[in-house]
């Protein structure tokens, strides 16, 4: 009985896979819908960015001796990320999700 | 308690003390740690009780079981796809235990472990050293290629590699920072609008009336924080698909 059950739905699915019916769910999820949620979460994601590169600048500096000037570049690397990561935000990697 | 010499002391709640007595103590075993195991034990509970009977209509206990467990699968299987299915008791572990946590953590005089950066910043790093290991195991070399996406002009990539690399490593950040911000915001929150019905209710006759006001946001920050258990769970289990998925695939 579960099998005859699950055959049909098996059946189903890729017929309306043929007919296109089902739209691809991937790829939607994660993205925060409303106003308030982006915003939250772009900052996090810039702020998450700039504590990596500032961190990494000031640990890069300790070790061979050269502040500031490698807390400098790791600051705007950071700044850089972060904005790639809003950008991912709103674009996810071209050709990740195409399954 | 919350008003101690007229003063709003909204962080005290996220204190850490010793639990069960002299034993706790002795091996730094504190009320986080507790909480913790309640709600691993709430969790084993649910899944062993709630799914006792197997029926094909399932009970009360069993449709929530079930529920969240086809809740984790769909997503697990929409965001990985089928090859994800060997992922799926590390998220739904993951999800389970975050969204417990959460949720305890709102009933009275419980303790949130979840609002604390340690026990968010482990749980962050256990999925990006997993995400990293599965990247590595399934391409090999091809993993050092996803800092560089393909078709971009090569002499972009001293630019590029840097920040695509700290953007990686800021994953592990952004996914700790967001949960728990979000648990210390709401329960900030609560605390003081609690303390200021109690302090208005202090305030001679025409305290209580006034003292209304505050109870009634406490009513409704309530109802919100039990959304906001549910949907910060919700974001670290699918944002940890969403790595997965970038493991897995590459690209």
């Amino acid at each position: 009985m579960v099998d005859s059950r699950d055959s049909l739905k098996n059946r189903l699915k890729a017929a309306r896979d043929r007919q296109g019916l089902d739209k691809p769910q991937a790829g939607q999820g994660g993205g925060p819908t409303s106003p308030w949620g982006f915003g939250l979460r772009a900052g996090v994601e810039v702020f998450s960015a700039l504590v990596v590169g500032v961190g990494l600048g000031f640990a890069l500096d300790r070790w061979l001796g050269t502040w500031p000037w490698l807390f400098l570049l790791f600051f705007v690397l950071g700044a850089a990320a972060g904005v790639l990561n809003v950008y991912r935000l709103f674009n996810p990697r071209s050709g990740a999700r195409k399954n | 308690m919350a008003v101690e010499g007229k003063a709003i002391d909204a962080l005290s709640q996220f204190d850490l003390a010793p639990a069960l007595g002299a034993v706790g103590r002795s091996v730094g075993f504190t009320q986080s740690n507790l909480y913790m195991l309640i709600s691993g034990g709430l969790i084993v509970l649910l899944m062993m009780w709630g799914m006792r009977h197997r029926a094909i209509v399932p009970g009360r206990m069993q449709s929530l079981a079930e529920s969240a467990y086809g809740f984790i699968d769909d997503m697990v299987l929409a965001q990985i796809g089928e090859e994800g299915r060997r992922f799926f008791p590390f998220v739904f572990t993951l999800f389970m235990f975050i969204l417990f946590g959460n949720m305890l953590g709102l009933f009275p005089y419980a303790f949130t472990y979840t609002s604390h950066i340690s026990m968010t910043f482990v749980m962050a790093m256990i999925v990006f050293v997993l995400i990293t290991t599965v990247a590595i195991m399934l391409h090999g070399k091809k993993f050092l290629g996803y800092f560089f996406p393909e078709g971009a002009p090569i002499w972009l990539a001293p630019i590029i590699i840097p920040v695509e690399i700290v953007s990686y490593l800021s994953r592990p950040i952004s996914l700790s920072i967001r949960l728990f911000a979000n648990m210390v915001a709401g329960h900030v929150m609560l605390k003081v609008f609690a303390t200021f019905v109690v302090m208005l209710a202090g305030l001679g006759a025409v305290g209580p009336f006034i003292a209304v006001m505050p109870l009634a946001i406490n009513v409704a920050l309530v109802g919100f924080e039990v959304l906001v258990a549910f949907l910060q769970a919700y974001v670290f289990a699918i944002l940890t698909c969403i790595y997965l998925h970038d493991a897995v695939h590459l690209h």
